[in-house]
C-alpha cells in the first residue's frame, strides 16, 4: 500500500483507507459498519423484524415459497435485512436433529445445569475437562458431537447492504441523492432521489431497489439516525447471538480474523471471510460476513467488482467511437474525386 | 445416533428445491430454452441461492428506455447529416436532418422524464455534476444539445436568423457524437453482464447504429440527389455496427449468451437483416425514391430493433445468476484462489 497523501487521493478502486475523509469529513468518526458471523446465527429474523420497525418499512409481500424457513426471498426496496436459510447434506459438528426428547425431563436437567461435568453451566462452550474430541481445543469450542457428526446442516445468514468503500450505487447516481456518511456509509436522500433507477442495476450485490408505488429507491441506512445518537443499529442491538455485531470496522476486522481462526482450528475448514478485505473488487464491505460455504450458495456474488472500476475505459472508448461516427460523416461527405 | 433425513414430510427423501448442495459447482441451476440455439458455451454447473438472481433488474421500461437510446442516437448523428448538408449546400438534406435531430431529441428527453419514479424531480439531474455518473454527464449532455438542435430546427423553418440557425446546426454537430454514444457507457456502467461486458465495443456499435438510424430518415426524407452522403452514411454506419457486434460477442463469452435467447435474439436478428439490408438497397437504388423510402424505413427500424434487443438481452442477463456467478467464479480460478 501506498502512503499518506496518495491514499487520501481519489481513488476509483482499491483499498481506500479513509472513505469518509475522501467523501470530504475532515475530522470524521472511525468507519462503523457490520460483521455478520453466520456461524453462530439461528435464523429467529429478530434482525428483519427490528429493522423493519425501526424504519417504519411497509410490508414487503406475504407468501409461502417453500425456501426452507426463508420467505423475505431477498433484499430489496422494502427489505433491508434478509435472512437466508440454506439445508445441505453435508456432515456439520454439533447438530442433533431428530434426536427423541420425549423421556428427558427439562427441568430437571436445568437443575443439575454446571453441577457436573456432563453437563456444562450455561454460558458454556467447552466440551468437559477429558472429553474434548480430537482436533477441538477444551475451553474453546465443541463442534463435534461426541459420538459422530450429523448428516443435515442448516447455514442461516443474515443479509444487509454491504456500504461498499467503492460503492457503485453512490458513483452513479446522477443527483446525489445517494451519498457518504461520515460514518463511511451509504444512505439515500429521500427528498432528492428523483426514482431515476440507475443505482438498482449498478449494485453488484443486487441490494437497493425502487418501491413502486413510491418511485424512489429504499435500502439500509446502517440505521443513520440511531448512529448519530451514538446508538448501535436496530438488527445488531435484536440479535440474540451476536451473529450481527456492530463497530469500528477495523476493531471488527480483527475480531472476524480470530473468529475464522478459532473455527479453523476446531474443525470448521470451510469457514471463510466474505467482503472483508480491501483488496477486493469493491474496496472491501462496511458490512461483512463470516461464511460457511462459497458466497454463491447464499446468493452473494463470489468476485463482485464496482462497475466504475472500467468507467475511464468506457469513457475512452466511448469518445473514440464518437470520433469513429464523426469520422464517418465527414468520409461520407467528401468529395469523391472525378 | 440419527440420521437426519429431514425433510417436509417428515421422512427420508428429498424433495428438489429445499436441499441445496455444497460448495460452487453444486449445480442449482435453472435451463432457459434457446429455441434449438445451441449455447455459445457449455453449459457450467454452479450454485446459486435457490436460483434467485443475483443482481436486481433494471427497473427501467423498455419502451422509455430503449426507445431513449434509439432517439439519442438518430439525433445525434441526424445533426451530423444536418451539418455536413448545411457546409455542402445540400439544403433538402440539412433541412429534414435538423427537423430529425430536435424532435426525436424532445421525444427522448419525454421518455427520460416518464420513466423516472419521481417525474416532478427532474431538474434533480442537474444539482450536481458528476464524471462517475453517465447519467449526470448525459443530462448536462443533453441540456446543452437539445436547445441547439431546437434552434437549428426551429430557424430552419422560420427561414430567418440564418447565421445563429447555422451556428446552433454546427455546434449541435459537435455535440451531437457524444449524445449517441454516451448512451453506450449508461448501460455498461452497471454490473449487468451483458451490458458490461460489452462496455468496449458497444460504443461502436451504438455509434454504428445511430448512423443508420439518421441515414435512414435522411434516405426517407430527402430528394434523392442529396441524398448521396446518407446512402454513403448508411453503408458505414451499417459496417461499423455489425462489425462491433461480431467482435463484441466473441469478446463476451458466456454473457454474450443472451443475446442469441429468446426475444433478444429475436430482436438481434431482425436488426441484422434490417440493417444490412437497408444498407444494400441504398447502395443499389438509393436513387429511385420509393426504394430509398423503403431502405430509410428498414434503416429505421434496424436501429430500433438493436437498441431494443441490446436492452431485454441485459435484462435477462441480470435475472438469471448463471451469468454473474459463472464468470466471476471463473475470475477467481484464473487468479488462482
Ligand atoms: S451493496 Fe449495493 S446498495 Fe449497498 S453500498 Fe454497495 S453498491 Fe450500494
Ligand atoms: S434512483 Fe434515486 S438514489 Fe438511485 S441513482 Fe437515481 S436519484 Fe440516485
Amino acid at each position: 500500500m501506498r502512503d499518506g497523501d496518495e491514499d487520501r487521493g481519489r481513488l476509483w478502486y482499491g483499498p481506500q483507507p479513509d472513505v469518509a475523509g475522501d467523501s470530504g469529513y475532515p475530522d470524521a468518526p472511525p468507519r462503523m459498519g457490520f460483521f455478520t458471523d453466520t456461524s453462530v446465527c439461528i435464523g429467529c429474523k429478530a434482525c428483519e423484524v427490528a429493522c423493519k420497525e425501526w424504519n417504519a418499512i411497509p410490508e414487503d409481500g406475504l407468501v409461502w415459497t417453500g425456501m426452507s424457513y426463508d420467505n423475505t426471498q431477498g433484499l430489496g426496496a422494502d427489505t433491508w435485512r434478509h435472512v437466508a436459510f440454506i439445508e445441505q447434506r453435508k456432515p456439520f459438528g454439533g447438530q442433533e436433529p431428530g434426536v427423541a426428547h420425549e423421556d428427558v425431563d427439562v427441568f430437571a436437567a436445568a437443575a443439575r445445569l454446571g453441577t457436573d461435568a456432563s453437563s456444562p453451566g450455561p454460558g458454556a462452550t467447552a466440551p468437559p475437562p477429558g472429553r474434548a474430541p480430537e482436533g477441538a481445543p477444551a475451553g474453546q469450542i465443541s463442534p463435534l458431537s461426541p459420538d459422530g457428526r450429523t448428516e443435515l446442516r442448516w447455514l442461516m445468514s443474515s443479509d444487509v447492504c454491504k456500504h461498499c468503500t467503492h460503492a457503485a450505487c453512490l458513483d452513479v447516481c446522477p443527483t446525489g441523492a445517494l451519498f457518504r456518511t461520515e460514518f463511511g456509509t451509504v444512505v439515500v436522500q429521500e427528498d432528492i432521489c428523483n426514482g431515476c433507477g440507475y443505482c438498482v442495476p449498478a449494485c453488484p450485490y443486487g441490494v437497493i431497489d425502487q418501491r413502486e408505488d413510491d418511485g424512489r429507491v429504499w435500502k439500509c441506512t446502517l440505521c443513520y439516525d440511531r448512529l448519530g445518537v451514538g446508538m448501535e443499529p436496530a438488527c445488531a442491538k435484536s440479535c440474540p447471538t451476536d451473529s450481527i455485531q456492530f463497530g469500528p470496522l477495523d476493531e471488527l476486522r480483527e475480531r472476524a480474523q480470530a473468529r475464522v481462526a478459532q473455527l479453523h482450528a476446531a474443525g470448521v475448514p470451510d469457514a471463510r471471510l466474505y467482503g472483508e478485505s480491501p483488496e477486493d473488487g469493491v474496496g472491501g464491505d462496511g458490512a461483512f460476513f463470516l461464511l460457511l460455504d462459497e458466497p454463491e450458495v447464499y446468493g452473494l456474488p463470489p468476485d463482485p467488482v464496482v462497475t466504475t472500476r472500467d468507467l475511464p475505459a468506457m469513457w475512452r472508448h466511448a469518445a473514440l467511437a464518437a470520433g469513429s461516427l464523426l469520422a464517418l460523416a465527414l468520409g461520407s461527405f467528401a468529395r469523391r474525386p472525378r | 445416533m440419527s440420521e437426519s433425513g429431514v425433510t417436509g414430510d417428515g421422512v427420508r427423501g428429498v424433495r428438489p428445491g429445499r436441499q441445496a448442495p455444497t460448495g460452487a459447482g453444486g449445480g442449482r441451476r435453472r435451463h432457459r430454452r434457446g429455441r434449438g440455439e445451441q449455447p455459445m458455451v457449455p453449459d457450467a454447473a454452479f450454485s446459486s441461492y435457490y436460483g434467485k438472481p443475483v443482481l436486481k433488474k433494471p427497473t427501467w421500461k423498455p419502451l422509455d428506455i430503449a426507445g431513449y437510446l434509439y432517439l439519442g442516437g438518430l439525433a445525434g448523428a441526424s445533426s451530423l447529416l444536418a451539418a455536413g448538408g448545411q457546409v455542402t449546400g445540400r439544403p433538402g438534406l440539412a433541412a429534414p436532418a435538423k427537423l430529425g435531430a430536435a424532435g426525436a431529441i424532445s421525444l427522448s428527453l419525454a421518455a427520460l422524464v416518464h420513466d423516472l419514479g419521481r417525474p416532478a424531480r427532474f431538474l434533480n439531474m442537474l444539482r450536481v455534476f458528476k464524471p462517475t455518473s453517465p447519467m449526470s454527464v448525459g443530462s448536462w449532455l443533453l441540456a446543452g444539445y437539445a436547445p441547439l438542435t431546437l434552434t437549428a430546427a426551429a430557424t430552419e423553418v422560420a427561414g430567418r436568423y440564418r447565421l445563429l440557425g447555422s451556428a446552433a446546426t454546427v455546434a449541435s454537430a459537435v455535440l451531437g457524437p457524444a449524445v449517441a454514444t454516451y448512451t453506450a457507457v449508461l448501460l455498461s456502467d452497471t454490473a449487468v453482464p451483458s451490458w458490461h461486458e460489452g462496455h468496449r465495443e458497444l460504443p461502436f456499435v451504438f455509434a454504428g447504429s445511430a448512423a443508420t438510424a439518421a441515414s435512414g430518415l435522411a434516405l426517407a426524407a430527402a430528394p434523392p440527389a442529396q441524398a448521396g452522403p446518407a446512402r454513403r452514411l448508411a453503408v458505414l454506419g451499417a459496417a461499423l455496427e455489425l462489425g462491433a457486434f461480431r467482435v463484441m460477442k466473441r469478446r463476451m463469452g458466456l454473457t454474450a449468451e443472451p443475446f442469441e435467447q429468446g426475444r433478444p435474439h429475436l430482436l438481434l436478428r431482425a436488426a441484422e437483416a434490417l440493417t444490412a439490408g437497408g444498407a444494400a438497397l441504398a447502395l443499389c437504388c438509393g436513387r429511385d425514391r420509393r426504394l430509398a423510402l423503403a431502405a430509410g424505413a428498414a434503416l429505421l427500424t434496424g436501429s430500433a430493433a438493436l437498441r431494443f434487443g441490446v436492452f431485454h438481452a441485459g435484462v435477462a442477463s441480470a435475472e438469471d445468476p448463471k451469468y454473474t456467478v459463472v464468470p466471476q467464479r471463473e475470475r477467481l480460478e484464473r487468479r488462482g484462489r
